[in-house]
């Protein structure tokens, strides 16, 4: 019987580290097969120019536009991103009653919307482009990919600020501040959560393909006013790698090189800020 | 004076932030009535039922039946988490109570760092590498010819993509069984297998119910990665090594020519809406599962 028992609890330690070995090597695989074929074809052309003319049969040029564009895109989002959640982050937490039925909600919605696959706010944000008479456009795309950031900045600021101890606030209304200075106060608490939310949500932006494919076109110059398309750095993966020509899929592969170099810098600045950061809280 | 622009301040940013927070609610409504109203006209032409259940895909015969794409996204989805269930639960007992420390720390950020790849390069490295080890390797044991396009690989590629998805939410809800219920079970004599398995996975059941549930929406509204290892050809499959067309690929294949016909953008937006349907009700159940154990603890 003991035994049995000790034979039991091996085999399931053994499956647990052969599971956690099979996803921790899942990423070393991507991560390998991305920069080994991605390195085979990775010029400093390919970073710094724009497509020239028969470009996508072969001929020289780059993907700048793209990188460019997607850059917009993200900043764009994610800044006005900040300037809808933070508010409603502050409403939630400072303004409203703990637990309110107000703050309940929002909360549960910011959670449902995170959970809503970009395709679906691609398809809504093309029909309210329809709606306004948008053309295709920089614009447009930031608008939708908004959309998908709130969730994902909204979640995160309320991660940090909640858990922001009630004594900050009973000392500042003992001192007398309204709710407005109070907030402030908060929010100067808030500033490495804010800084992590900032990069997840601009990582996000970045590598996200579905909303911008119907919202901010394509095109091969980069981007001068906000009613122009912006070509985009998964775009330019996905349809490189549709083409049958074989120099135009590896120029592929090095897009993809590139996103997922600018992604991984992203996610362990995030990670580097919120160590470094939270050092100084309360 | 000055306390009276303070106090104006104060009521002023209330009300915006009031404002906007609603708004952020309306935001769902929104989204839910947009693309009702755009996928009405079909729906006037052809019963939900009919639509869902025929397999007739003929957009210049204005025939526009779903069957084939949802079951190609039931299939991809269902292989997704026969694959991530297991690897995930056993992937996230092991951190929770069995790793040390050390290696805690440098797994935790490994997988955020998984779940922080965009879906274009999980795409690009399923049509590296797991489509040609399909096509070359597995399929031709079982059939004649595969291409290697197929559910399986869309499974597969899918379910790297929600391990990190699992596994965070599943630490969060280990983190939430009470110590003290394990230390009885260890004192007791159960080893620390039969602590895991009585104690605190029966007292994580409802969170692995919720964690599950989050991986299926995630993997089902999945877009770019799929469109790219499926084969996207509509058909009932036969076998894992079958093409399939799910639905979200559905819609991003075919948004640039379906405004020739009226119709056409109508269906699309009609499979953006069931998307949009089933992942509010699986987010909203399994967000409100886990906020009862976090209230719980």
């Amino acid at each position: 019987m003991q035994l049995r028992r000790r034979i039991e609890s091996g085999f399931f330690k053994t499956l647990m580290i052969l599971a956690t070995l099979i996803i921790a090597g899942s990423l070393l695989m991507i991560l390998y097969t991305i920069a080994s074929k991605g390195m085979q074809s990775l010029t400093w052309d390919i970073i710094s120019k724009v497509p020239e003319g028969g470009y996508y049969i072969g001929k020289g040029g780059g993907i700048l536009n793209a990188i460019i564009g997607s850059l917009y895109i993200s900043i764009g989002a994610t800044v006005l991103g900040l300037a809808i959640s933070i508010p409603i982050v502050l409403y939630v937490n400072i303004y409203a009653k703990r637990n309110s039925w107000l703050a309940n909600i929002t909360r549960l919605t910011f959670d449902v919307l995170f959970g809503i696959p970009s395709i679906v706010y691609g398809a809504f944000g093309f029909t309210i482009m329809v709606y306004f008479g948008l053309r295709a456009s920089l614009l447009a795309g930031i608008i939708t990919v908004t959309l998908l950031v709130i969730p994902i900045l909204a979640r995160a600021i309320d991660e940090v600020i909640r858990l922001a101890p009630t004594e900050l606030s009973d000392a500042t209304y003992a001192l007398g501040a309204t709710r407005w200075e109070t907030s402030l106060i908060f929010l100067r608490q808030a500033i490495p959560g804010i800084i992590t939310a900032i990069l997840l949500s601009f990582g996000r932006a970045i590598g996200d393909a579905a909303t911008v494919l119907f919202t901010a076109g394509y095109t091969d110059s980069i981007p001068t006013s906000l009613g122009q398309p912006t070509a985009t750095l998964p775009l330019a993966i996905f349809f490189q790698l549709s083409s049958p020509i074989e120099e135009v899929q590896n120029r592929a592969y090095a897009a993809a090189l590139i996103l997922t170099f600018i992604v991984l810098i992203i996610s362990l600045s995030a990670k580097y800020f919120s160590k470094k950061l939270s050092k100084h809280k309360i | 004076m000055s306390y009276k622009i303070r106090l104006l301040k104060d009521r002023l940013s209330a009300n915006v932030f009031l404002v906007l927070s609603l708004f952020s609610i309306l935001t769902v409504v929104l989204i839910g009535y947009g693309l009702y109203y755009k996928s009405s006209p079909i729906l006037q032409q052809d019963t939900l039922w009919h639509l869902l259940s025929s397999t007739e895909w003929k957009p210049f015969k204005n025939e526009f039946g779903f069957f084939s794409y949802i079951v190609g996204s039931l299939a991809v989805t269902g292989i997704a988490i026969i694959i991530a269930l297991p690897l995930s639960l056993l992937c996230a007992i092991y951190i929770a109570e069995y790793a040390p420390y050390r290696i805690r720390q440098i797994l935790v950020p490994l997988i955020d760092l998984l779940s922080g790849i965009p879906p274009v390069v999980y795409g690009v490295w399923g049509v590296l590498t797991i489509v040609p080890y399909i096509g070359d390797h597995i399929a031709p044991h079982f059939v004649d010819y595969s291409s290697g396009y197929c559910v399986l690989a869309g499974g597969i590629v899918l379910a790297v993509m929600v391990f990190p998805l699992i596994v965070s939410i599943l630490l969060e809800v280990f983190d939430t069984v009470p110590k003290e219920l394990k230390e009885a079970s260890l004192s007791l004599g159960a080893t620390e297998w039969e602590t895991t398995r009585k104690v605190v996975l029966k007292k994580s059941i409802p969170g692995i119910i919720a964690a599950t549930v989050l991986g299926i929406s995630r993997a089902i509204g999945e877009t770019l990665a799929v469109l790219m290892v499926c084969g996207n050809l509509p058909m009932i499959p036969h076998s894992l090594f079958d093409s399939v067309y799910p639905l979200p690929a559905l819609i991003a294949n075919n948004y640039g020519d379906m405004m020739s016909i009226p119709m056409y953008e109508s269906a699309l937006m009609l499979s953006a809406l069931i998307l949009f349907v089933i992942i509010f009700i699986f987010n909203a159940i399994s967000r409100l599962i886990l906020y009862r154990i976090e209230n719980r603890s």
